[in-house]
């Protein structure tokens, strides 16, 4: 476990972890280009950081931005892209290459599909250990028995052997998790992470995401629709709105929200403790466009 | 007397027994919501209404009368089912107005554009939209269609299952709008299954919380509001895993002192 870096200490560098500016996107179509993120800047320390978003509204777009994931015909620019210093605009793609997985990880919503179905989950975890590190099988395997452990499955030995569909929802995206975290990257990249997942199962697996930020130093950027959970899990929200961030503001004071989007979202929501008869609904302006 | 009544509903499945001996009533224009995990069984308990199952045992009675001694079509006019996905619930090749008119013909109804539009009147949608096949319009379009389709027949009872889930929260609340202003128009009885205590509180008075193909416990909705009045503590552990992340909470679940 020590192989993952623990960042707590040299936060003495006071750069972000990750920054990015003016960020855009834009796809080429047979009906013209479509700008899926448009100018979008922000910075993530070791912290909890929310992109919430409606669909369509670019947050997926962007996570797998910022890992050169999307497809070729896609237009990436940026005044500048920055982890820890590093240029992740200009550099080639062999360099890209030692950062993602290794030092970016990004976590998929369904762990049903992200998961090899006919290889045992323990050598999927091994694999990607060995992918970033020179390592002999016994130690690839040691290193991903570890990494269950970390995401608390309770008996690591035996889950190693398992296929993907002999684990619940919960077990399986507790197994991507500890996949990403093998090779030991400093920031994570969560895209709809617990959508999938019942509402007792979503909070171990985030439990397990905290403990890394709050206790290893990393960084997460967790892309997801859901405010209600962003209030209680996250430390700042970036609000989404047809490839713009149109608020961002701390986590707790989502309440106090100004743009009208924010709140229009945050009054659609049935709310367990305060009912009301009639939910709101959003009205769009085409002002929020601009 | 009941609308639906439900006594000791138990199927098996294979080996597995999915459903043991689930009861409850629900009273005519009321809405009752069945919560609980996956695998609880709450989606079988609308399958067996629905007749999606035929072997299980116990009484499903709509309006006092056995629907076991019922045909298909017969139970169709009493009972319809709307499904999460609502791509996956409208024929991908089709257009609204063909999907419209595929239950009145199977009664071998009388099929008047009048008739399809006043349906899609009624779900807030246009007579512009019977041309258009489900890939063209959006995704709470196309479940308001499905909602119209249900209604087409003009059935006593509508069984919803998780019906908004697959949709944005602004639909979402469009559409639970629509659900909420359909029922006191047409005086529905509804049975909702949700994994999502908000939308279940909401909607519903009357909640039964499911887990292993029992009935739990039954509460009303003022219970949620004070969470600890819930009786079982996996109730309680559903109440504040559905308010969001609460670390101690997460740690007290793993460390077996909750479920």
């Amino acid at each position: 476990m020590s192989l993952i870096p623990d960042n707590s200490q040299n936060e003495a560098s006071e750069a972000p972890l990750f920054s990015v500016r003016d960020l855009n996107v834009s796809f080429g179509t047979y009906q013209g280009a479509v700008h899926a993120v448009r100018g979008v800047s922000f910075d993530v320390g070791r912290e909890k950081v929310a992109i919430v978003g409606e669909s369509g509204s670019g947050k997926s777009t962007l996570g797998r931005a910022i890992l050169r994931l999307l497809p070729r015909f896609a237009k990436v620019n940026a005044t500048s892209m920055r982890f820890q210093g590093q240029d992740l605009l200009g550099a080639s793609e062999k360099s890209i290459r030692a950062i993602r997985g290794k030092r970016i990880s990004m976590i998929l919503q369904d762990p049903k599909f992200s998961l090899n179905p006919v290889v045992s989950v323990g050598r999927q975890i091994a694999e990607a250990y060995s992918a970033h590190n020179m390592a002999s099988g016994s130690a690839a395997k040691k290193r991903a028995i570890e990494m269950l452990e970390t995401v608390r499955i309770r008996n690591p030995a035996q889950v190693f052997d398992m296929y993907p569909h002999e684990l619940s929802g919960g077990m399986g995206q507790r197994v991507m998790i500890a996949m990403m975290l093998a090779p030991g990257p400093e920031f994570l990249i969560a895209d709809e992470p617990t959508s999938a997942l019942d509402v007792t199962v979503r909070l171990q697996v985030l439990a397990v995401l905290d403990d890394l930020v709050s206790e290893r130093g990393l960084g997460l950027l967790f892309i997801t629709h859901d405010l209600n959970l962003v209030r209680s899990f996250c430390d700042r929200v970036l609000i989404m709105y047809a490839g713009r961030v149109v608020e961002t503001l701390a986590a707790s004071d989502l309440d106090m929200a100004s743009h009208p989007y924010t709140r229009g979202l945050l009054a659609s929501l049935p709310r367990v403790d305060h009912p009301t008869d009639r939910l709101e609904t959003l009205k769009r302006d085409p002002a929020w466009l601009e | 007397m009941a609308e639906l009544r439900i006594e000791n509903l138990s199927i098996v499945l294979g080996n597995d027994t999915i459903l043991d001996s689930v009861s409850f009533a629900i009273d005519k224009g009321e809405v009752f919501g069945l919560v609980g995990e996956s695998g609880s069984g709450k989606s079988t308990v609308l399958k067996c209404i629905s007749g999606l199952y035929a072997h299980w045992r116990g009484v499903i009675a709509v309006g006092g009368e056995d629907v076991s001694g019922l045909s298909r079509t017969a139970r169709s006019l009493k009972i319809q089912m709307v499904f999460q996905d609502p791509y996956g619930s409208l024929h991908p090749q089709k257009t609204v107005a063909s999907q419209l008119t595929e239950p009145l013909r199977i009664h071998r109804r009388p099929v008047e554009p009048k008739i399809l539009v006043e349906a899609l009147e009624m779900v807030g949608l246009s007579a512009a939209f019977l041309h258009r096949f489900p890939h063209q319009i959006s995704g709470g379009q196309r479940q308001r269609v499905v909602i119209a389709r249900s209604l087409l027949l003009e059935p006593d009872i509508l069984l919803l299952d998780e019906p908004t889930s697959a949709l944005d929260v602004s639909v979402q609340a469009e559409i639970l709008n629509l659900l909420c202003d359909l029922r006191e128009r047409l005086g529905l009885t509804y049975l909702l299954v949700s994994h999502d205590l908000a939308v279940v509180a909401h909607m519903c008075p009357q909640i039964a919380v499911m887990r292993q193909g029992k009935i739990l416990e039954m509460i009303t909705r003022d219970i949620l509001n004070e969470e600890r009045q819930a009786a079982h503590p996996y109730t309680q552990g559903l109440i504040v895993a559905s308010k969001g992340y609460d670390r101690t909470l997460a740690h007290a679940m793993h460390d077996g002192e909750l479920f």
